[in-house]
């Protein structure tokens, strides 16, 4: 009784907490929804760089990291994936408030900085692979090739689904579907730029070290 | 009228929070702890002026505390009521990304370990 009471006094000042409020709106369960498979990701990439630790030595007599890779390369790339990162939170702030010209602006200046992004990684694996480091060559550079590929794979797969949304909304404006799924594309790539972090520490400083 | 409520939840959905000024504020600044941790990392891993064996850790804890970063004024992952799902979901990915990475070194330099002496063929040591 009291604490019915107490509860109704109460309700119209605190902002409704989880299971006071009802069922959670389809926006916050599909972010949940896409958070939960952005972890599974994670997870994944978390065997890719175990396995790439586990064969980091295991160079069969070819060349490794110290010899192959280019410290400037991987600056310019890790600046170009972090100005995106931005450019992809001030796209979802454009789309927050409603402001076609301003998403559409952050949406390419994101798309050009991954673009430019996968195109120094692609220059970098091929350079690799004109000097013999081919994927077949070692264990290590296996588990090089299948870690940074699949990085750079998740990374075309989130330009193109950005070229998508960018059609999206140009035919069906800012509907809730569309908000929900550009919702998601700016998680994906901020995740994109975590496994990132870990990828030019791990593999690019730490590999360089003797 | 549904989706004015859906509105009215954002406060607890990541990334598109709050408009204005204060959200932008969020992402710069993240911006800059990123860019000054990264320059941190590649400026270490380059220098003879730090302890070498010690330089892995230094680079492991700024490339985990640029993650935490990210996670927060990226994704906006915070510890705040509304986002405890978010946030225990978080915590179970890094538990088996911790037991995924740390199983597999171990095992795998255990089993190096126990070769080692044996002689013959089973001895070589991961040249594919």
């Amino acid at each position: 009784m009291n604490i019915a009471v107490e509860l109704s006094a109460v309700r119209p000042e605190a902002a409704p907490r989880a299971g006071e409020a009802g069922p959670a709106s389809k926006r916050v369960v599909v972010g949940y929804g896409f958070w939960i498979f952005l972890l599974s990701d994670i997870v994944m990439f978390a065997a890719l760089f175990a396995a790439y630790a586990v064969l980091v030595r295991s160079t069969a007599g070819g060349p490794g990291g110290a010899q192959l890779f280019s410290q400037t390369s991987v600056a310019i790339e890790t600046v170009c994936l972090l100005a995106s990162s931005y450019t992809c939170g001030v796209m979802s702030l454009a789309v927050n408030s409603r402001r076609r010209a301003g998403f559409y602006v952050a949406a390419v200046l994101t798309f050009v900085l991954g673009a430019a992004f996968l195109a120094l990684e692609i220059r970098e694996f091929a350079d690799m692979i004109a000097r013999g480091a081919t994927p077949q060559s070692s264990a290590f550079l296996s588990a090089f090739f299948t870690l940074v590929g699949c990085h750079g794979l998740h990374v075309t797969v989130g330009l193109v689904w950005l070229l998508v949304m960018m059609a999206q909304v140009a035919v069906q404006q800012f509907r809730p579907s569309v908000l929900r799924r550009l919702f998601c594309f700016s998680l994906f790539w901020h995740a994109l730029d975590i496994i990132w972090v870990a990828l030019f520490t791990v593999v690019y400083l730490m590999g360089v070290r003797p | 009228m549904s989706e004015t409520q859906h509105d009215a939840a954002l406060h607890e959905a990541p990334v598109l929070a709050q408009e204005g000024p204060s959200s932008w504020l969020v992402y710069t600044t993240g911006l800059v702890l990123a860019v000054i941790l990264t320059a941190t990392s590649f400026w270490a891993a380059n220098t003879s002026l730090l302890w070498g064996p010690g330089i892995p850790l230094g680079l492991g804890v700024l490339a985990i505390a640029q993650m935490g970063v990210h996670l927060v004024f990226f994704l906006h992952i915070t510890s705040g009521p509304n986002n405890s799902n978010n946030a225990l979901a978080l915590a179970f990915g890094v538990l088996v990304v911790f037991l995924v990475v740390a199983g597999s070194l171990w095992i795998m330099a255990d089993l190096n370990h126990s070769m080692m002496p044996a002689a013959g063929p089973m001895n070589m040591p991961m040249h594919h």
